[in-house]
């Protein structure tokens, strides 16, 4: 195995492996900019792990009033889950907790797909029989959409009636940044996650994007599904099987989660290169990737597929 | 496009139910002229009453209206029919799609039962327009219909969905309406008489039955996205939803799950 060099860093010569997920796109609009940000911070809240929150959830970008449906401004978000029913179940706690409560905020489907998640038509019974659907034309479309108008304090919250999930959607791209200190390597992986963030239909769950708790799969203790990534922990370098050189102060990590296997990679592609250019200037060692093996997910992300700066053929291929 | 040219005023009603587009699609002009369309003992046929020319597409124009044209367009489920003149009563009753066009006015029932397409009166509708015909479930059900002009009384009663855009509308429109969408510059008295749910957006009234009450004025996301719906139909009627409106809400004496937004002026 030879590693690779891009921007006079080093490319560890390895993969991302992620997982076939459960995704779905909502569009929250507000009268401001700032109450539709309220709206997406509060749901996309608590869902940086699947595993431990029951979904993972981020801010893909904002809408200008042209681009939603009701020309107000507004939020997309992303939110995955293991399988759609689980999705559901997640949609329905964060919409009725963190949208309907929310003062001025409308809740509309982001994406097309193939399966349908009721949203409106479920959440209509707070408005305790008071509630009422409208069916109307999309102008863009000319199909109708259904909304259902729930009468709350301040007015209506309005809320489409079902939300579709995507096949093809996939969770855990990623990438490792080795680099000499915290500060100067969090400057790297704040970089990546803003170059990351800048390709559409994705989100980096983790706290600003950045995740320094990787994990592996099982654990010395008993019954503990996944435990630290020993092999990247700085304080247990010299030790049998990790993989840090002596240089290496701190290890971070950002996880990418997208609509279609292509984001993934695109997202993972622009990372990778605006980090390991802002690299030399911040103390960075190299850039890895994150895998179990290659046993576990259905999908690749080899870095040396991503090593050019536009795609040659599809990456992260299944 | 195919074509049908009445050579004169018919000597009765004409029932044109199954003359349209997708019917006449595999027929010879000669086949087409035998069928069936008189409402007597006459017996008259298609060839009787019209000129006919075909050429397989899936538009159809009939030159020449009647006010004696009834079920023009009914159950049509695709392509395009397009009436150069006036036609009687039922026009496109019980349509599922397709796009049906009147430069003249028409007479009562349009769009009675229609799921589906869009329904286009350049002139005037008789009373009921939308409505539901004796014994039916529902009135239009579905389907968007534009009057550009004026239509009757009873606009739109037992509507169950869709939407119906009028310029003015008689008295009892949206009377008895199930659910859906009415927008018009101006209905007359007592709109909205026993409906269950919809909306009924108007810029002016007759007089409101005693069994609506006024729940004041609302900045909705509802009517924002009904003034999108409504542009591309009628840049009128959008501007009337997105201009100041007070609500009425009813009609109580039913599930009063209705509403009516008129401009507050």
């Amino acid at each position: 195995m030879t590693d690779f060099t891009l921007n006079g860093i080093t490319v560890i010569d390895t993969f991302a492996e992620a997982f076939d997920v459960a995704g779905t796109a909502l569009i929250i609009t507000n009268d401001t900019a700032k109450w539709a940000m309220i709206a997406a911070v509060t749901m996309t809240g608590f869902a940086t792990s699947v595993i431990g929150c029951g979904a993972e959830a981020g801010i893909d970008c904002e809408l200008s009033p042209d681009e939603t449906p009701d020309g107000r401004p507004g939020v997309r978000v992303l939110l995955f889950g293991f399988e759609p029913n689980g999705l559901k179940d997640q949609l329905l706690k964060r919409v009725g907790q963190c949208i309907l409560t929310c003062p001025g905020t409308a809740c509309y489907a982001g994406v097309d797909g193939p399966h349908k998640i009721k949203l409106g038509g479920a959440i209509r019974y707070f408005g305790d029989g008071f509630a009422v659907a409208k069916r109307l034309p999309d102008p863009a479309t000319g199909k109708g959409r259904r909304y259902w108008r729930i009468p709350v304090m301040d007015g209506e919250f309005l809320c489409e009636d079902y939300v579709r999930a995507v096949d093809g959607a996939v969770g855990g791209g990623n990438l490792l940044f080795l680099g000499r200190n915290h500060a100067e390597t969090l400057k790297v992986a704040e970089i990546a996650v803003d170059a990351a963030r800048s390709v559409a239909d994705v989100i980096l769950p983790f706290p600003g994007g950045i995740v320094r708790s990787g994990s592996k799969v099982g654990a010395r203790t008993k019954g503990m599904m996944a435990s630290t990534n020993d092999a990247y922990c700085p304080t247990l370098k010299g030790r049998a099987g990790s993989e840090l050189a002596a240089e290496v102060g701190v290890v971070l990590e950002i996880v990418i989660d997208g609509l279609t296997s292509r984001s993934v990679a695109e997202s993972m592609r622009a990372a990778l290169h605006a980090s390991t250019e802002a690299g030399s200037a911040h103390g960075l060692v190299a850039v890895t990737a994150g895998n179990y093996g290659g046993n576990l997910g259905r999908h690749h992300y080899h870095l040396k597929d991503l090593l050019s700066k536009e795609p040659a053929s599809e990456a992260g291929a299944a | 496009m195919s074509t049908l040219t009445l050579r004169q005023e018919p000597p009765e009603r004409l029932d044109l139910l199954n003359i349209n587009p997708l019917s006449l699609g595999g027929l010879s002009e000669a086949e087409a002229a035998k069928l069936p369309v008189g409402t007597s003992r006459r017996g008259l046929t298609l060839g009787d009453c019209f000129t006919i020319r075909l050429d397989g597409s899936d538009t159809l124009t009939i030159e020449g209206g009647s006010s004696r044209l009834d079920r023009v367009g009914a159950s049509l489920d695709g392509g395009t029919i397009r009436v150069e003149g006036d036609v009687g009563q039922r026009l496109g009753a019980g349509m599922a799609g397709g796009t049906l066009t009147v430069t003249g006015s028409a007479g009562p029932y349009s769009g009675s039962g229609a799921s589906g397409g869009t329904i286009t009166i350049e002139g005037d509708a008789g009373d009921h327009a939308g409505g539901a015909v004796y014994s039916a479930k529902a009135g239009l059900d579905g389907a968007t219909l534009v009057i550009r002009g004026r239509a009757g009384d009873h606009l739109g009663d037992r509507m169950r969905r869709g939407m119906l855009l009028v310029g003015e509308a008689g008295a009892y429109a949206g009377a008895r309406m199930i659910a859906g969408t009415i927008a018009a510059t101006r209905v007359g008295d007592h709109p909205g008489y026993g409906m269950r749910r919809g909306t009924i957006l108007a810029g002016a009234t007759g007089a409101l039955s005693p069994t609506f009450v006024e729940t004041g004025t609302h900045d909705l996301v509802f009517l924002r996205l009904l003034a999108r719906s409504l542009r591309a139909l009628s840049p009128a009627h959008a501007d009337l939803a997105a201009g100041a409106l007070k609500r009425y809400s009813g009609d109580l004496a039913t599930l009063s799950k209705g509403e009516l937004w008129v401009a507050a002026g």
